[in-house]
């Protein structure tokens, strides 16, 4: 044994070299940080006055400034480098990561003890101090985001058809790329102005009707749904195509049958998003659809309440002090039920998505 | 059924680009007809344009004659949807349809084109094409399994299954093989040589002993220069292309002197 090792020691020459590498010990970042941050606590106490945040901060250097210096001392530059980039990536993420968290609990915490069975069932006709619900708001923000989707999913996906499969690289599809682009960046209180003087020109001035804010949110969805669909139809590989083609099958039913199966899960994916990222607007629905504290099913008739819009006239009407509290505490229920809806939305897209992206198989 | 393929004075473009120039040849009925030549000298090019897959590409055009049945392709009233059915083609690339089973993928010319068939009329298409591919006996428990689950070799065979299960006059092969190992090449060899009783084949390949296996006839194609475009260079029955070419630069091809 002694002697094979001896004989293959010499096979790759006759100078050793090391690859280990002294190595601080596992629980050494938990160590610094403990230590920083009770030095930093210590510190915060003497000269800052116990302010938490500074603490934080204080800490936080210590930590940044100890713990690459004693794996320097240690481990040797390259460790080090890799030990202060991690600590600073995590930061970063914490960051990021802080305000969700933030408006999370706050949401939950402040909206949770309005969540009733009265909140789900019962508008708020007739309803000034205690009691009262979203019924209303929620019918209102289905039918007009349903509308909305109704109107701008075939308009969006055919367009991005047209962009994708015959306008290649063609000077309408080019126009039209740089319009649904522009599209993108309009504010929602422009799209809500445009459906407002539409439908004043239709209907004359003081028109409110939830089919007006549905307008207003598929200007805003119509680019969202292209572009994505775009991207979908764009990832289809060109030899699908060819080998649909080779069939002798036509254009339009290689594009049915062949290239939209393949981006469905996609395209779903999109469109599911689109419609959360719609489902919140709130400035383009005051304008169009206006508040109501009644039920209203009929889209075509009069105003509608709307999630967005009931949690801002809840959060800003005035009235008499004693009744504020129960209006503010109804808005944090609405958000969260909102956040709630989106969340669920978002949820839904990826289920879908995995359910129609294709399947390998293995 | 088979059908034999005239060609004449066919000149193919990628927008101005000439990619290949001045094409004379007859490609005979129920045989099998390879070309071979270097990379980017035209012959993909060329098979793609003998069942119009070529103007797929934007800016693609075609000058010239391809008279199959009579009837020539490049004429304005000819569909060209029409003549994809009747000429078939296999890829370099297995790509069977990633949403669809086995069973599917091999309907796929039929169900695509919206077809109506009995259930009874379908199992015996997807029997029939899948034994004629020589995949039947490894897939027949698995119909309803995704396309995309089998080896490269045997999307390879489900591709060719499927490309005949339209039953076509002819099927064009590009490089069928390149991207499969020797077993599957040499089951999809095999088959080349089955179908021939049935149809009109022609195949691109990069290997000349695939060639001299496989084809009754060979054309060779190769680049003036760099930048010209590609031409026919010599088109003989296999034997004596590989044992007495007329070109001599045909023969330094083949026996690998250059290319």
């Amino acid at each position: 044994m002694t002697n094979l090792a001896k004989e293959s020691s010499t096979l790759g020459g006759d100078k050793h070299i090391s690859m280990t590498n002294p190595q601080l010990p596992r629980f050494a970042p938990l160590l610094v940080a403990v230590i920083a941050w009770g030095l930093a606590a210590l510190i915060g106490i003497i000269a800052l006055g116990g302010s938490i945040p500074g603490i934080v901060v204080v800490g936080w250097i210590i930590f940044v400034l100890a713990l690459p210096a004693w794996s320097r001392a240690i481990e040797g530059p390259r460790r080090s480098t890799d030990r202060l980039v991690t600590a600073l990536i995590w930061t970063t993420f914490a960051v990021a990561m802080l305000p969700l968290f933030a408006v999370l609990t706050t949401v939950v915490r402040r909206g949770a003890p309005a969540l009733s069975a009265e909140f789900f069932t019962y508008s708020m006709d007739g309803v000034l101090g205690e009691g009262g619900g979203i019924y209303h708001a929620i019918m209102g923000t289905l039918i007009v985001t349903g509308i909305a989707a109704l109107i701008s999913v075939p308009i969006g996906v055919l367009a991005a058809i047209y962009l994708v499969e015959y306008g290649k690289k063609n000077r309408l599809s080019q126009v039209l790329t740089f319009l649904v682009d522009v599209m993108t960046g309009i504010p929602s209180i422009v799209a809500g102005l445009f459906a407002l003087a539409v439908f004043t020109l239709l209907f004359g001035p003081g028109t409110r009707m939830g089919v007006a804010g549905s307008v207003a949110l598929s200007v805003l969805m119509i680019p969202i749904v292209v572009r994505s669909t775009e991207e979908m139809l764009k990832l289809v590989p060109d030899e699908l195509r060819e080998a649909s083609y080779a069939l002798g099958v036509s254009k339009w039913r290689t594009i049915v049958k062949v290239v939209l199966p393949t981006a469905l899960g996609g395209i779903v994916t999109g469109v599911t998003l689109s419609i959360a990222r719609v489902a919140g607007e709130t400035a383009p629905l005051l304008l169009t659809c206006g508040v109501l504290r009644v039920t209203n099913f009929n889209p075509f008739d009069g105003a509608m309440q709307t999630l967005p819009v009931f949690i801002f006239s809840q959060a800003t009407s005035g009235g008499l002090a004693r009744y504020v509290p129960f209006q503010v505490e109804r808005a944090w229920g609405a958000a969260l039920v909102l956040i709630i809806i989106v969340m669920a939305l978002n949820l839904l897209a990826r289920v879908i998505g995995s359910i129609f992206s294709p399947k390998t198989g293995r | 059924m088979a059908k034999s393929i005239d060609v004449s004075d066919l000149n193919i473009y990628y927008g101005d680009f000439l990619a290949v120039q001045g094409v004379n040849m007859t490609i005979k009925a129920r045989a099998v007809t390879a070309f071979i030549g270097p990379s980017g000298c035209g012959k993909s090019t060329f098979l793609r344009s003998l069942n119009r897959m070529h103007e797929v590409i934007p800016g693609a055009r075609v000058e010239g004659k391809v008279v199959v049945d009579g009837q020539s392709l490049y004429d304005p009233t000819i569909d060209p949807v029409a003549v994809r059915r009747q000429i078939g083609m296999v890829f370099q690339r297995p790509n069977p349809f990633p949403t669809m089973s086995i069973y599917e993928n091999v309907l796929a010319g039929n169900r695509l084109n919206s077809k109506k068939m009995k259930k009874s009329e379908a199992d015996s298409i997807v029997e029939k094409s899948l034994r004629g591919a020589n995949l039947w006996n490894e897939v027949k428990d698995r119909l309803s399994k995704p396309g995309m689950g089998l080896s490269g070799g045997q999307q390879q065979r489900l591709c060719i299954a499927r490309a005949i299960a339209v039953e076509p006059q002819v099927l064009l092969m590009d490089e069928p093989c390149s991207a499969l190992d020797p077993i599957s090449t040499s089951a999809i060899e095999d088959l080349i040589h089955e179908l021939k009783s049935d149809f009109t084949i022609v195949i691109v390949t990069h290997n000349m002993q695939q060639a001299a296996r496989v084809s009754d006839e060979t054309g060779f194609f190769n680049l003036k220069a760099t930048g010209e475009p590609g031409h026919l260079v010599e088109f003989n029955p296999t034997k004596k292309m590989f044992s007495n070419p007329d070109e001599p630069s045909t023969e330094a091809y083949i026996s690998g002197r250059f290319g």
